[in-house]
């Protein structure tokens, strides 16, 4: 089954919203990755690749990432560069509204739905543009695709 | 620069930003979201404790500049912590881990600032003359790769790059943003300094300063 990590700034959101979705898709992993490592407002670039191998771990079909604001979307993708290519082929990430994007997408993926799927399913909420111009179009981490520069990641 | 003047660095502008914090979240609240000089000041206490704690061994620049980008990824929040940790570990990736001694050249200042600028540009999707902390850092770079090809001193470098920050910060000044949360206001992010730019002049003036004191 397709798991969900929700990323933002505030951790009492995320919190309130997994709390939403285990009511409407009690079987779809949620793993959540709201603000720094100190409990303040704002993201993480190492709570979100935490969360991301949590959720990667439990779920072999892959997640989908929503974001709350755009600023959330730096941070995702410093912690991409460090997850593991193999990893990193099984996320996705949506343009979606975080709160109707994540319900549609835990009843999509609660429903059986394929990775790809569950994204589109987390698109239909809203045209709310989170990521780059340049991210690729199906949502996979920049630097998947074939004649692409790999990202370099920082270690 | 070696590993001391890296840390001298880093305290002097957890100090400084601390100062400062209300003038940048300030500036922020303008054209943002109010929070910048907070945020940035809460990570350079974490980073300073991590220091004072001896989570890294002070002789080598390059496990500081790894240490400072981990400790403001993970603390800053937003996009500043994004930018800023890249940058930082950007820099560190260019030199290498066991340098120490006399440490790093005015060149391999410069070059560590440079991969610092394009980490935060390619990060960002951004370039100079869109009221980012670019428009403070890239004329800093510039003017310390021609300081180093004019056979400058560190200190003398680093100050004229310190110059050019500020510079290019109060030119944010008429600047419409299309960047960040500020473009979300449009025209009337025109008349406001970028917090961002100001704030990495500060920290451009505490490494100019603390080099000049070492």
């Amino acid at each position: 089954m397709v798991a969900l990590v929700l990323v933002g700034h505030s951790p009492e959101l995320l919190r309130g919203l997994r709390a939403m979705l285990a009511q409407a898709a009690p079987a779809v992993p949620v793993v959540v990755a709201g603000g720094t490592d100190g409990g303040a407002l704002g993201t993480s670039a190492p709570r979100i690749l935490h969360a991301l191998r949590s959720a990667l771990a439990d779920s072999p079909d892959g997640t989908i990432v929503l974001l709350d604001l755009g600023s959330a979307a730096l941070a995702l993708e410093m912690a991409l560069d460090d997850l593991e290519p193999s990893a990193r082929a099984r996320v996705r990430v949506s343009r979606g509204a975080l709160v109707e994007g994540a319900v549609r997408a835990a009843v999509q993926a609660a429903g059986g739905g394929s990775l790809a799927a569950v994204l589109a399913a987390s698109e239909m909420s809203a045209a709310l543009d989170k990521l780059p111009d340049d991210w690729p179009a199906d949502g996979a981490a920049p630097g998947t695709h074939p004649g692409q520069t790999p990202g370099r990641p920082d270690r | 620069m070696s590993g001391a003047l890296v840390v001298a660095w880093l305290r002097l502008a957890a100090s400084r930003v601390a100062a400062e914090r209300m003038r940048l979240t300030d500036l922020d609240a303008a054209i943002g979201d109010g929070d910048h000089g907070i945020n940035l000041a809460r990570g350079l206490a974490v980073l300073e404790a991590r220091l004072a704690a001896g989570d890294v061994s002070m002789e080598a620049p390059a496990p500081i500049l790894a240490l400072a980008g981990r400790t403001i990824t993970g603390t800053v929040g937003g996009a500043s912590g994004a930018l800023y940790g890249r940058a930082l570990l950007r820099a560190a990736a260019t030199v290498e881990p066991g340098h120490v001694g006399a440490g790093m050249s005015v060149a391999q200042v410069a070059a560590a600032l440079r991969a610092a600028v394009d980490g935060i540009a390619a990060l960002g999707r951004s370039r100079p003359g869109e009221k980012t902390m670019l428009d403070a850092l890239v004329p800093a770079v510039t003017a310390l790769e021609a300081a180093a090809a004019a056979g400058s001193g560190l200190p003398d470098a680093l100050l004229r790059a310190a110059d050019a920050a500020d510079a290019g910060a109060w030119a944010t000044l008429p600047l419409l943003a299309t960047k960040g949360r500020a473009s979300y206001l449009g025209e009337r992010s025109i008349g406001h300094l970028d917090p961002g730019a100001v704030s990495s002049t500060l920290l451009l003036r505490a490494l100019a300063d603390a080099a000049a004191g070492a």
